[in-house]
């Protein structure tokens, strides 16, 4: 049962992201582009999906447990910090480039366009090598010898 | 700035953002996870025991959505998506997308709207660190090179 919800879950956010005109980098660069022929869409799918999520979150709010009987794995960090704001910068850069960002483009994957492919690869390959890079600064000495 | 009436569509895009917030709020209702795509792909790079099914379940059905999404969504949303971007320019902005949702701890989903609803400090922050960069790197590559 659990399974079919989360099956759900991730269906209905990509029927979203097709609805509303998300999975077309196109359609998304029109809403970056403030200078040229801008296209305010993206702003109403923001809107909608905040005020949603707000009041699923309110009710998540006043319940202990979720209805699957687990804890609420309710974000723990706190602190603006270097890396949350640099991160953001650079994805930023990315997504004005491509139009994509990672939901559409894994959907626009999913429905056969080859570019949307190349473009997942890339962003899979990003955070595996951000991972190794940053693992490999905070451990030096504990394997300078035999990495993995 | 001019309008762009023609391609404006709020409705659809206003009907499409209330799935994504209703997605949002099932996933951490019955489950108690935030829907966030760079956070579910990270906990597959490598999976962890235990820890993988409920992501598994979700990205299959966000990758079935286009096949169900023909025949519950309207014809005119279903528009062949346009790509501008050159190969080499897909590969570099790939590149960024996964290094910057990586390092900045989430994406449009997870900071954009689990985070703006929650109202996070966090999250406000990230979203108008990306939208800055997303709104100049668009107005660089279309009105400057």
């Amino acid at each position: 049962m659990q399974r079919l919800i989360e099956f759900c879950a991730g269906l209905i956010f990509g029927l979203g992201l097709l609805l509303s005109g998300m999975t077309d980098p196109s359609k998304v660069q029109a809403f970056l582009d403030l200078a040229g022929q801008w296209d305010p869409s993206l702003a109403f799918v923001m809107g909608g999906g905040v005020l949603m999520a707000m009041l699923g979150f309110g009710i998540a709010k006043r319940k202990n447990k979720s209805l699957s009987g687990q804890v609420f794995h309710w974000p723990e960090l706190r602190h603006v910090d270097r890396a949350l704001i640099l991160g953001s910068l650079i994805f930023g850069i990315g997504w004005g480039l491509a139009g994509f960002c990672p939901g559409p483009a894994l959907v626009s994957m999913a429905s056969g366009e080859v570019k949307a492919v190349v473009f997942v690869l890339a962003m899979l390959s990003g955070i595996v090598w951000f991972d190794r890079i940053t693992r490999r600064a905070q451990e030096p000495l504990a394997c300078a010898k035999d990495c993995p | 700035m001019t309008i762009d009436w023609l391609n404006f569509t709020p409705l659809s895009s206003l009907a499409g953002g209330l799935l994504l917030g209703i997605a949002a709020s099932l996933l951490f209702i019955y489950s108690g996870r935030i829907l966030g795509i760079t956070g579910i792909l990270e906990g597959l790079l490598p999976p962890k025991l235990g820890d993988t099914a409920w992501r598994f379940a979700f990205l299959l059905g966000l990758m079935v959505s286009p096949l169900v999404g023909q025949w519950l969504l309207p014809v005119d949303a279903l528009h062949a998506p346009q790509i501008d971007a050159s190969w080499p320019m897909l590969i570099l902005a790939g590149l960024l997308v996964g290094v910057g949702t990586r390092w900045g701890a989430g994406c449009t989903s997870g900071h954009g709207i689990c985070g703006l609803s929650r109202l996070s400090l966090r999250s406000l922050i990230a979203t108008l660190s990306f939208m800055a960069t997303g709104f100049l790197t668009v107005f660089v590559i279309r009105h400057v090179l």
